[in-house]
């Protein structure tokens, strides 16, 4: 079962889809439309886990979270915002049918059940929890990550085996560019989308012509983000890199980086860092004095940083972030999700959380779209880009690459005194608008493989 | 190619790093050297350090007390595992004794976890470490110039105990023939738990120490167990000035590589332990045949 494609049934695939998609879309009848798709595919009645791992009256799914390690925190606040989806799913709570509006209980009237596992921020680990929950638990679907390294191993090897990938958080251009499958799904914002999103925000409030400091970690996530905030702050601002410190992921000591960063007449420190690596670099910058020179920058940022950092670091601080529980002044469904999440947690909702819990509904979405756990019958569900109302808008996944288009703030650290809780620690400068930061569909070389 | 204000700054912090991470792996060095014991749970003991000065300094705001108070409770959490796990292992094979040791630092991280939960605590700079000093071409955080004092007390100070006092000989003569020592009327038993006591007190010393430096985490033991493997295994397992050695030169290769391609800091200090290793197995400043 190669996951390479014939060029043939790619091109008979997509005229078939043009023609057939208006025609399937009037008459409404999904069922119809996919069989005959999968017949232009050849793709087997028997896939994946299907249709064995429905036999009972339960799907599984299979959660892959970071949780220790240096995104460990993220990966906590998902398992939250996934366990809430399932609860709220499997109960028909009005609040999932929002999102997803067939939904009833469960999913296809059967009862999600679900293992953790502990990703360790590690893609060996990652993947042997995957296999396991896909070969002992007969897993219908695998979610969960922080690190992008751990959500291109994970998607890569859940495509073999037939079964959907759903990425968490994972920032790199790569998820769904050039490393994209058709089993994997990316809903979060990622490089690209930040850095075009971020871009004006900087140029406008720091100024032109800058000259900017990075410190990136050694991954795809580090690179290609330090490619697109580059790339965007240089073209529109005139922002010049003066120094690029790339370290491993997971380092505690920064006094080295630091020092080149300080002889390297930096105006803007940019940290690509996420989760603890954020922290303890930002922390240490602070401790040599460079947060008093220039101007700190975390364009791809988790909002535990707010916390882990406290306001006096933060205060003033552009970010760009996936979700920050403030956006419930404005929307209402937003409103509700923060209301729920704090009932069962006492605490609020961070990006990670909000991520995780809408991939859940959306993927019950797409099994009641579909009418089937049938792999590939859902993956194409999820490609006919029904929108939906999410907590921050509409939101629905691009077919082409499945990538998600998801608005998301772009928040801005609170003085201390500004502050009216300990958790109102941001300001939201922007919500932007999904569909306009995405990076137009193939800029980053996806391919996406065949159905069988 | 860097300019001689940045190079000179770079060796400065390789120096004031690596007498750091001599620090952090002395804890190690004091029970494998005497004791033979290979103690995976050096990591997680550093950890409960880091933790319960957390703690003490959440209630008391006085680091001097949060020092001694995660230096102490770390070593009555060595002495009561000592007692009642290690001290069965000391006649059993390494590879017993590692997988005992990291068994316990699993326990220990995860008990962490379980009571701090896992998202990153931040421990303020003390009032005496805050600020910056100019240094010519260089600033420097003074709590960093102020941990390579205390480090290099520490250090000295520990090294008299063990090797200098009747106690570290008792020790030391107890490893090689227990029994003969037992017969001389020595309780070699209790010398063993002292010397226990003491290196899990020089990890948590060493974790409140780096407190402020880094975040607390539970899980961040395994990076400090690395680490301390790097340096001993460089300077010579076992030996305590091979520590201190060991320690400045992995300071110098993370520092000096950094200036040219910070990528490569790590791959260099991997390939300087694998060269002393094929060059000189046990350590610049080890002794051969020391089991």
């Amino acid at each position: 079962m190669g996951t390479t494609k014939d060029p043939r049934h790619d091109a008979n695939r997509r005229s078939f889809m043009r023609t057939s998609a208006g025609l399937a879309g009037s008459l409404l009848i999904p069922g119809l439309y996919s069989s005959h798709l999968l017949a232009a595919e050849n793709v087997p009645e028997k896939l994946g886990n299907f249709p064995d791992g429905v036999a009972g009256d339960s799907v599984f799914v299979g959660l892959t979270c970071d949780l220790t390690g240096p995104y460990s925190a993220e990966g906590t606040d998902e398992r939250r915002g996934y366990e809430l989806a399932i609860e709220q799913i499997n109960n028909g709570d009005p609040l999932a049918r929002k999102i997803s509006p067939l939904t009833k209980k469960g999913v296809l009237g059967k009862t999600i059940k679900y293992g953790v596992a502990d990703s360790e921020t590690k893609p060996n680990t990652a993947v042997q929890a995957a296999k396991r929950f896909i070969h002992e638990n007969k897993a219908m679907m695998v979610t969960g990550s922080v690190s992008s390294a751990v959500a291109i191993a994970l998607e890569k090897a859940c495509n073999v085996e037939r079964t959907i990938f759903l990425a968490a958080i994972s920032g790199s251009n790569e998820t769904t560019g050039k490393d994209c499958q058709r089993y994997g799904f990316r809903l979060c914002y990622y490089a690209y989308s930040a850095a075009k999103a971020i871009s004006p925000v900087l140029i406008k409030n720091i100024g032109k012509d800058k000259k900017a400091a990075y410190l990136v970690p050694d991954y795809t996530y580090g690179h290609t983000t330090y490619d697109s905030v580059s790339e965007f702050t240089g073209k529109d601002g005139g922002w010049k890199v003066v120094s690029q410190q790339v370290h491993p992921l997971g380092a505690t000591d920064y006094s080295s980086y630091l020092i080149n960063i300080a002889n390297s007449g930096a105006e803007v420190l940019v940290v690509i860092d996420y989760g603890l690596d954020a922290v303890n670099s930002i922390k240490q910058a602070s401790q040599f004095g460079l947060l008093k020179k220039m101007t700190l920058v975390v364009p791809y940022m988790s909002p535990f940083l707010g916390e882990e950092l406290g306001p006096d670091i933060m205060q003033g601080v552009y970010g760009a972030t996936g979700f920050w529980w403030t956006l419930q002044d404005k929307y209402e469904i937003a409103k509700d999700f923060v209301a729920a999440f704090e009932k069962k947690y006492k605490m609020k909702p961070h990006d990670s959380a909000y991520i995780a819990w809408l991939n859940l509904m959306l993927w019950a979405d797409a099994n009641e779209r579909a009418g089937t756990f049938h792999p590939a019958k859902v993956v194409m569900a999820y490609e006919k880009e029904q929108k939906r109302q999410g907590p921050v808008g509409e939101v629905w996944f691009r077919g082409a690459d499945h990538q998600g288009v998801v608005n998301f703030p772009i928040v801005r650290g609170k003085k201390p005194s500004d502050m009216k809780s300990k958790e109102d620690l941001f300001d939201i400068v922007a919500v932007v608008n999904g569909a306009e930061a995405v990076a137009p569909v193939g800029h980053f070389g996806c391919k996406l493989g065949s159905y069988a | 190619m860097p300019s001689l204000p940045l190079f000179l700054s770079q060796v400065f912090n390789g120096l004031a790093y690596g007498l750091l991470l001599s620090l952090i792996a002395t804890g190690l060095t004091i029970i494998y050297g005497t004791l033979g014991v290979i103690n995976f749970a050096h990591g997680a003991l550093f950890v409960v350090g880091a933790y319960v000065g957390y703690s003490v300094f959440g209630v008391t705001h006085s680091f001097v007390l949060a020092i001694v108070g995660g230096a102490l409770f770390t070593m009555i959490v060595g002495l009561v595992i000592e007692r009642t796990v290690v001290r069965r292992f000391y006649a059993r094979p390494p590879e017993d004794q590692i997988l005992v040791t990291f068994g316990l630092s699993i326990i220990l991280a995860e008990l962490i976890r379980a009571i701090y939960g896992g998202v990153a605590l931040r421990v303020p700079t003390p009032d005496w470490g805050q600020g910056i000093v100019p240094m010519g071409f260089l600033i420097y955080p003074l709590y960093r110039l102020e941990i390579l004092a205390v480090s290099a007390a520490m250090l000295l100070a520990l090294y008299i105990v063990l090797y200098r006092t009747r106690i570290g000989l008792i020790v030391r003569s107890g490893i090689e023939d227990a029994l003969m020592v037992s017969l001389l009327g020595i309780n070699v038993q209790r010398a063993f738990l002292i010397v226990f006591g003491i290196g899990a007190m020089a990890a948590g010393f060493a974790g409140v120490i780096d407190g402020p430096i880094v975040s607390l985490v539970p899980d961040m033991g395994l990076r400090v167990l690395v680490e301390s493997f790097v340096v001993v295994v460089i300077g010579g397992v076992g030996s305590f000035p091979g520590a201190v050695l060991g320690g400045i030169i992995a300071g110098e290769i993370l520092s000096i590589t950094s200036m040219f391609n910070p990528a490569y800091s790590d791959v260099m200090l991997f390939a300087a332990m694998a060269l002393v290793l094929i060059l000189r197995p046990q350590g610049l400043m080890g002794t051969e045949g020391r089991e």
